[in-house]
């Protein structure tokens, strides 16, 4: 008989002894090893939603806005609170920096829109022709705006989904007019939906920058500069994005002649950066979900033990008996070792497949994205067999430890 | 091949203490059969199970084998035990969920493993061939008896100790069980150590030996 497979054959034996209480142990580890498969998979499965959801912004996005520096790692809401940027300003990085693909300088204003009899309040976008592409916006139907109709200040909007919902309801919009603030536009493009989320462009409307301000005067600086909200910009070199980031800051902080030791006017960030920002707290929170589901399976590990000793207690005559015939301890240690270790590693086998089954069931339900991954699982399997080893060390230490001849006296 | 040198046991009782033998002295040659008589509490079993390496001598010397055994690990114990030794219970402790075969493998599991063939020798030769796949609740008393000293007899190990053998049988299974323990002694040469109260089973050993309170009180040659 060989040296490994007996203690193994040994531990299966004693767990088929006891198919109830071994099944009730095993359960205990399954809803751990389960429960840390499915928040583990619902947390990664949130952050991948949010980065893409984020990354259809386009990755090679950066985005001025102006305002104080909120310092490193914050992330802005809406800018423009205090207005430092200019026209000028984008005209400036438009012409100097480079590895600078397209510049979008836009201003936003919350605007009533009329239609018939049904109104609603939205921020409105006053933009450049660039700003679809440089915001990688989509178009289900019409057209954006063009260089020409931008030039001549047209009265012409682009809606997003949902607003084009709220207003003209299945009905085709495009080609309909509609009142916003003073002026009438007319809808000439309707943008795909792109989930709600991070600044959603579904609750939004563009219209030219110069249209805009034939109802909301143009706000100028001291200097005469024509202010705008924010900036935003595509790098054509990925690579090049904190360079780009560098170049754009030295030369703003000329331009806006801020004195060395003073903070930026301006806000600078690329969705690089805002990715990188969100995937360390995703990655927290889906850690935190894990060591809470740790926690059930820390309960079943006591279980493991608790039912262990037990059996120890019960198989006294038996552990007298292998001892008479030569057992050491250090066979018995190992053989209640296995046998807690092996009914773990069943419960974490067990529990992987359940895990992964209520994780899928989540997925389908479409409320919430999951992904199990092979590190979960593989850290899953290996976590209930320490599990054993380690609930079950105690319970082995006393089964080797017993007097063979008391043992063998009792009942 | 056992030479036992005024061996004390004591054990703790509490705060008292219990003396259970009270210097033993005794020779077993090789290829002897002897049987332990005496009273209950004389200290049968303790000498039995001092003398089978499951427990150590409070005093005195104990040689196995020209090997001075009262002072080893208990893991050398266990190695002895499961080189040298086969242990035959009252209770024949088996166990309740193998069958007869795997409980004779058993027997060959911590000295350095056997086959499936000679655990089938062992029964065969206690006349059980037949009865291989039952498991010991399948089989009556004097059956079970039988597996049991198969199981202590499929390693070959050179000495046999028997603890009442008989105590649980009806008098027809106890003689079939003593026919093949002492066959075991006259046909391979195994050195036979029973302890028991009964005179008949006692009277197909060579020797005798009655203890009382822990002494030898009496030796006689069958």
């Amino acid at each position: 008989m060989n040296k490994w497979l007996d203690p193994l054959s040994g531990a299966w034996a004693g767990v088929i002894a006891h198919k109830l209480r071994s099944s009730l142990t095993i359960l205990g580890i399954v809803i751990g090893i389960a429960s840390v498969i499915t928040l583990m998979s619902i947390g990664k499965g949130a952050t991948a939603q949010i980065l893409s959801n984020i990354q259809s912004m386009g990755a090679n996005l950066i985005t001025i806005s102006g305002g104080a520096s909120s310092g490193p790692g914050g992330v802005r809401g809406a800018g423009g609170s205090t207005q430092t940027l200019t026209m000028e300003d984008a005209e400036a990085i438009a012409e100097q920096v480079s590895n600078v693909s397209a510049v979008a300088p836009s201003s936003s204003s919350n605007l009533q829109l009329v239609v018939g009899s049904k109104n609603t309040n939205s921020q409105v976008t006053g933009a450049t022709p660039e700003y679809m592409s440089v915001n990688n916006l989509k178009l289900a139907s019409g057209a954006f705006f063009s260089e020409q109709e931008y030039e001549r200040g047209a009265k012409v909007a682009v809606l997003g989904s949902s607003v084009a919902e709220t207003l003209f309801g299945s009905a085709n919009p495009i080609g309909q007019q509609m009142r916003m603030g003073t002026i009438i536009v007319t809808v000439i493009g309707v943008l795909e939906s792109k989930g709600t989320g991070f600044n959603s462009p579904d609750d939004a409307v563009y219209i030219p920058l110069t249209a805009l301000h034939q109802t909301v005067a143009q706000p100028r600086t001291a200097q005469g500069g024509r202010i705008v909200s924010s900036i935003t910009l595509t790098v054509s070199d990925q690579a090049q994005t904190q360079n780009v980031i560098d170049a754009i800051t030295s030369l703003l902080r000329t331009r806006h002649r801020l004195g060395v030791g003073v903070d930026n006017d301006f806000n600078i960030m690329s969705v690089e950066e805002i990715v990188s920002t969100l995937s360390t707290v995703t990655g927290t929170l889906t850690l935190l979900l894990g060591a809470i589901a740790g926690i059930s399976l820390l309960v079943g590990g006591i279980g493991v033990m608790n039912i262990m000793l037990v059996s120890v207690i019960e198989r006294r005559r038996e552990i007298g008996i292998l001892k008479a015939l030569g057992a050491t301890e250090r066979d018995i240690w190992g053989q209640f070792l296995i046998e807690a270790a092996f009914l773990t590693f069943s419960g974490g086998i067990i529990g992987v497949i359940v895990g992964w089954a209520i994780s899928s069931i989540v997925d389908l339900t479409g409320l919430m994205t999951t992904v199990v991954s092979a590190d979960i699982v593989i850290l899953a399997v290996s976590v209930s067999v320490g599990i054993g080893l380690f609930f079950g060390f105690y319970p082995a230490w006393n089964a080797s430890r017993l007097n063979p001849i008391e043992a063998l006296r009792s009942e | 091949m056992i030479r036992l040198q005024d061996i004390t046991k004591v054990y703790p009782m509490g705060k008292r203490e219990l003396t259970v033998l009270r210097g033993i002295t005794l020779n077993i040659e090789k290829g002897e059969s002897v049987a332990i008589m005496g009273p209950s509490g004389s200290g049968k079993t303790t000498l039995l199970n001092l003398v089978g390496c499951l427990d150590t001598p409070t005093s005195g010397s104990y040689y196995f084998e020209d090997m001075e055994v009262s002072r080893l690990s208990s893991g050398e114990l266990a190695k002895i035990r499961g080189h040298k030794v086969g242990f035959v219970f009252q209770t024949f402790n088996l166990l309740p969920r193998l069958s007869a075969l795997a409980n004779v493998e058993l027997g060959m599991r911590y000295c350095g493993g056997g086959n499936h063939h000679q655990a089938l020798e062992a029964l065969a030769s206690v006349g059980l061939s037949d009865r291989a796949n039952h498991r010991p609740s399948e089989l009556s008393g004097g059956e079970q008896q039988r597996v049991a000293i198969a199981r202590a007899l499929v390693k070959s190990p050179p000495l046999i100790l028997a603890d009442e053998p008989t105590g649980n049988l009806d008098s027809r299974a106890g003689e079939e069980v003593i026919s093949i323990l002492t066959s075991l002694r006259s046909e391979q040469g195994v050195t036979l150590v029973m302890v028991t109260h009964d005179n008949n089973v006692a009277h197909h050993c060579q020797r005798i030996i009655h203890i009382k309170d822990g002494q030898v009180v009496m030796e006689e040659t069958v």
